[in-house]
C-alpha cells in the first residue's frame, strides 16, 4: 500500500503501526496513486493507496482518472470527516464521493462500520473484475475508530455489475471463418490482451494465422516485439508499415483495443478496406468509435483460446485457399518495412534521444521494467524498446499525465524486486517528480532514472515547430538542477552526460550501481518524433521524417 | 433528437449522479428525469427524457448499463412503450371564463383539484404533445402556473432482466505477524 496520512486517517495508521501490511509512505498522494498503478501494472495484482480527506483526496484525483484510462485494478481508501460533520464543510472536508464519481470505475461512502468489510471485498472485486478500474473506498474518521464484530466476507452479491466474459460460441466461430477468408488480415492488440493474461493466447493465434500484428502503446508486450509477425505500434507515432497495414487491410482483428483516436487518426479514413472483428470485454467499447462487423463481448483469454480451437479445426479446409494471397500480403508489409523502417537517429558530436533508448534496449534485452513518463522521450522509447513479455511496458496512455514515470517505476520496483527498473522521464515530467527521489532513496529502490534532457517540454515544442510557426511559447526548460549533487543530497549516485561517447559506459555503470540512480542525459534539443501522423489527418498520411534540405534548381 | 431511457437501478446514494453523469460527461442536456422507488423499496425507476445524437442512443444505454448501481437500462424511444406527463396548472380565471375553462378541461379529461373565487388548480395527464396543446388553451384564459412532472414511461415489451449471481469469495485468511 502507497500513502500519506493526515487528521483523519490518524486511527488507520495507528491500526497499520504494527500491522504486517506493507504501507510504503510516498512524498505525494499523486505519486501513492502512480505507485499503485505502477504496482498493479507490473504484476496484475490489485495496487492499493491511501491518502487523508480533502487536499489528501484531491491530490490522487490525476491518479485515479489515470488508472480509469488505462484500466488499471487500483483501490484508493480516503479518509473523510467524521460522519456527523459531513456537509458542514468541515476541516479538510472535500465531497470526495462527487469528486471521485467520474473517476473510478465505482465509488463508495462508507456509512457503517458494519458495512465495512463488506464494502472493501467488493471494492477489490470491482477493481480487478470485468475491465479493470479504481475503486474507491471513502470512509470517515468515526467508522475508522468505531468498533465491531468480525464476520468473514463470503459472497459478493452485485445484481447490477454485468459481467460477459464467456464470449458467443456463434460469434467466436464465425469469427474463425473470417480470419480464414481473409486476404489482407492484421491483427491490432491491445492493453486488454495484458490486462486478461491472454498473451499466449494471442501467440498461438498469430502464429496459426500467420497474420502481421500491431501492438498498441497500452499493449506493447502483448507479443513479443522480437515476434517475427510484430510489426510495431501504430498510429500518430507508429511505423510506416503499420498504418499503411492498417489503411490496407480487408480484416482487422481488433482485440482489447478501444480505437483511440491516437491510434486511428481521422476516424472517417480509418482502415476503410477493413472488416473488423471487434472483441473486449466492455460492450460499452463496441462501436465506440467504429462499428464492428463482427463483435465478441469477453474476456480475451478466454475468447482466444475458444477461437484458436476453432481456426484450428478449419484450417485443413480453409489455410489453402487464400495461402498465396496472404503470401503476396506478407511481400507488401515487408516491402513498406523495408521502404521505411523506424531508424534511431545517431551522431558523433551528440547524444541523439533515440540513441538513448537503443542502449537501453541494449542493456535491457527485452527484460527489464521501463516505465516511461509522458512526452517525446515516451515515444521512442515506445518505438524502440523491446519488450519480451507483458507487464514490462509501464506508461500513461489514455491520460498521458506528466510525473507518472517516476512514481510507477517505485510501485513496480516494490512489486518486482528482482528486476531491473528503468524510468525514462523528460526534464520537464522529472521536475514533476522529485519529490519521489526520498522515497527511491528512503527504501534504496534500485530505480535508473534516465532523464532525458532536451531543455524542452519536447513534445509541445515540437506541435509549436510544426504547427505554430515555431513560435516557441512557455516550453523552455531553463533552470536544470545538478544530477549530481540532486541525487548526491539525497545520498545516491547522480550524474550528467553529454556526449555519446561516454552513453554505453554511463549507462551500465548506473545498471551496476547497487541502489538508485539518477543519469542525466544531454541531448540534441530540436529533435522531432518521426513518423507522425499530424491531427486530423489520416493515418496513412504520415510525415515520415523532418524536411530534408533539397538541392538548388539550376 | 428526443431520448427515452427507463432505468431500474438500486436504491442507494450516489445512484441517480451516477446516472446524470453519463450524460453531462458529453454535455447532453436532460429535457426531464422522474425518480421514485418501485414496489421493492430498494430499488427505483429514473425515466430521462435527453437530447441525444441518434448517432449515440445505443453508446449513452450501454454506459449506463455498465453502471454497477443500474439493473437495467432500456431505450424507450422506438420500442413500444406508453409515456405519460402530470401537468399541474394554477389558472386565474374571472366570472366569464370560468365555464370555458371548465369545458376545456373536460375536452382533455383534466380534473379539477381546487376551485376558489380566484381560479381553478387543474390536474392533467396524457402524453407531452398533448399536454403541450393543453397549456396553450389554458394560456389563452389568462395568468397560469405552471408545474410538469416530466415524463414517466413503461415498456410494452417483455424485457427480461438479467442480473449478476451472488459469487462466493474464495476464503481470505486474515494476515497475522
Ligand atoms: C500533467 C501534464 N501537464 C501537461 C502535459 C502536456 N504535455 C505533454 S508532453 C509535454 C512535454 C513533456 O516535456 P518533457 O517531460 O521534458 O518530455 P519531452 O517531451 O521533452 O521528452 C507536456 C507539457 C501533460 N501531458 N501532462
Ligand atoms: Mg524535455
Amino acid at each position: 500500500m502507497f500513502g500519506y496520512p493526515g487528521g483523519v486517517t490518524l486511527p488507520f495508521y495507528d491500526a497499520l503501526y504494527d500491522h504486517p501490511i506493507r504501507h510504503v509512505l510516498v512524498r505525494h498522494e499523486q505519486n501513492a496513486a502512480f505507485a499503485a498503478q505502477g504496482y498493479a501494472r507490473s504484476t496484475g495484482k490489485v495496487g492499493v493507496c491511501c491518502a487523508t480527506s480533502g487536499p489528501g483526496a484531491t491530490n490522487l484525483v490525476t491518479g485515479l482518472v489515470d488508472a480509469m484510462m488505462d484500466s488499471i485494478p487500483v483501490v484508493a481508501l480516503t479518509g473523510q470527516v467524521t460522519s456527523k460533520l459531513i456537509g458542514s464543510d468541515a476541516f479538510q472536508e472535500a465531497d470526495t464521493f462527487g469528486i471521485t464519481r467520474s473517476c473510478t470505475k465505482h465509488n463508495f461512502l462508507v456509512k457503517s462500520i458494519a458495512d465495512l468489510p463488506q464494502t472493501i471485498h467488493e471494492a477489490f472485486y470491482l477493481a480487478s473484475s470485468g475491465r479493470p478500474g479504481p475503486v474507491l473506498v471513502d470512509i470517515p474518521k468515526d467508522v475508522f475508530q468505531g468498533q465491531a464484530h468480525y464476520t468473514p466476507v463470503t459472497t459478493i452479491h452485485l445484481p447490477g455489475y454485468k459481467l460477459n466474459t464467456e464470449g458467443h460460441t456463434g460469434q467466436i466461430r464465425r469469427a474463425a471463418q473470417m480470419m480464414w477468408e481473409a486476404k489482407r488480415p492484421m491483427v491490432y492488440a491491445g492493453g486488454g490482451i495484458i490486462h486478461s493474461g491472454a498473451h499466449e493466447e494471442l501467440r498461438q493465434l498469430v502464429e496459426m494465422l500467420d497474420a502481421p500484428t500491431v501492438c498498441t502503446l497500452m499493449g506493447l508486450g502483448a507479443l513479443s516485439s522480437t515476434h517475427r509477425n510484430f510489426i510495431s505500434m501504430p498510429g500518430m507515432h507508429g511505423s510506416f508499415a503499420a498504418n499503411m497495414g492498417m489503411t490496407q487491410a480487408d480484416l482487422l482483428i481488433a482485440l482489447g483495443v478501444r480505437f483511440d483516436d491516437r491510434v486511428t487518426g481521422r476516424l472517417a479514413a480509418f482502415a476503410p478496406h477493413a472488416k473488423v472483428i471487434h472483441v473486449d470485454i466492455d460492450p460499452a467499447e463496441i462501436g465506440k468509435n467504429r462499428a464492428a462487423d463482427l463483435p465478441i463481448v469477453g474476456d480475451a483469454k478466454k475468447v482466444l483460446g475458444r477461437l484458436n480451437k476453432f481456426l484450428e479445426e478449419l484450417k485443413p479446409a480453409e489455410a489453402p485457399k487464400n495461402a498465396a494471397a496472404r503470401a503476396a500480403w506478407w511481400d507488401q508489409m515487408r516491402g513498406w518495412r523495408d521502404a521505411h523502417p523506424l531508424t534511431p537517429e545517431f551522431s558523433d558530436e551528440e547524444i541523439k534521444p533515440q540513441h538513448v533508448m537503443m542502449e537501453i534496449d541494449r542493456l535491457s534485452a527485452g527484460e527489464a521494467i521501463v516505465s516511461s513518463d509522458v512526452g517525446q522521450h515516451q515515444m521512442w522509447a515506445a518505438q524502440f524498446i523491446r519488450f519480451n513479455h507483458p507487464r514490462l511496458w509501464l506508461n500513461s496512455g489514455g491520460l498521458g499525465s506528466m510525473g507518472f514515470g517516476l512514481p510507477s517505476a517505485v510501485g513496480a520496483q516494490f512489486a518486482r524486486p528482482d528486476k531491473l527498473v528503468f524510468a525514462i522521464i523528460g526534464d520537464g515530467g522529472f521536475q514533476m517528480s522529485i519529490p519521489e527521489l526520498a522515497t527511491l532513496a528512503n527504501h534504496a529502490l534500485p530505480v535508473k532514472i534516465v532523464v532525458v534532457n532536451n531543455g524542452y517540454l519536447g513534445m509541445v515544442r515540437q506541435w509549436q515547430e510544426l504547427f505554430y510557426n515555431n513560435r516557441l511559447s512557455a516550453v523552455q526548460l531553463d533552470t536544470f538542477p545538478d544530477a549530481e549533487k540532486l541525487a548526491g543530497a539525497y545520498g545516491f549516485p547522480g550524474r550528467t552526460i553529454e556526449k555519446p561517447s561516454e552513453l554505453r559506459s554511463a549507462l551500465e555503470t548506473a545498471v551496476k550501481s547497487p541502489g538508485p540512480y539518477l543519469l542525466n542525459i544531454r541531448v540534441t534539443p530540436f529533435e522531432n518524433v518521426y513518423p507522425m501522423v499530424p491531427a486530423g489527418a489520416a493515418i496513412n498520411e504520415m510525415v515520415l521524417r523532418p524536411p530534408q534540405p533539397v538541392p538548388v534548381g539550376k | 433528437m428526443l431520448q427515452i431511457i427507463s432505468l431500474l437501478v438500486e436504491n442507494k446514494p450516489g445512484a441517480l449522479m451516477r446516472v446524470t453523469g453519463v450524460l453531462t460527461a458529453r454535455g447532453f442536456n436532460i429535457e426531464s428525469l422522474t425518480v421514485a422507488k418501485t414496489f421493492d423499496p430498494t430499488l427505483s425507476r429514473i425515466s430521462i427524457v435527453v437530447d441525444v445524437e441518434s448517432s449515440l442512443r445505443s453508446q449513452v444505454v450501454k454506459q449506463m448499463n455498465k453502471l454497477v448501481n443500474v439493473l437495467q437500462a432500456v431505450d424507450l424511444t422506438d420500442g413500444p412503450a406508453v409515456a405519460r406527463e402530470l401537468v399541474l396548472i394554477r389558472i386565474r380565471a374571472n366570472m366569464n371564463s370560468r365555464t370555458a375553462i371548465l369545458k376545456e378541461a373536460e375536452i382533455f379529461g383534466a380534473r379539477i383539484v381546487d376551485s376558489s373565487t380566484e381560479g381553478f388548480a387543474i390536474e392533467a395527464t396524457g402524453d407531452p404533445e398533448k399536454m403541450n396543446e393543453f397549456i396553450d388553451i389554458m394560456r389563452s384564459y389568462g395568468d397560469i402556473e405552471v408545474t410538469r412532472s416530466g415524463l414517466v414511461a413503461v415498456s410494452l415489451d417483455n424485457k427480461k432482466l438479467r442480473l449478476s449471481p451472488p459469487v462466493v469469495r474464495e476464503k481470505t485468511e486474515p494476515v497475522t505477524t
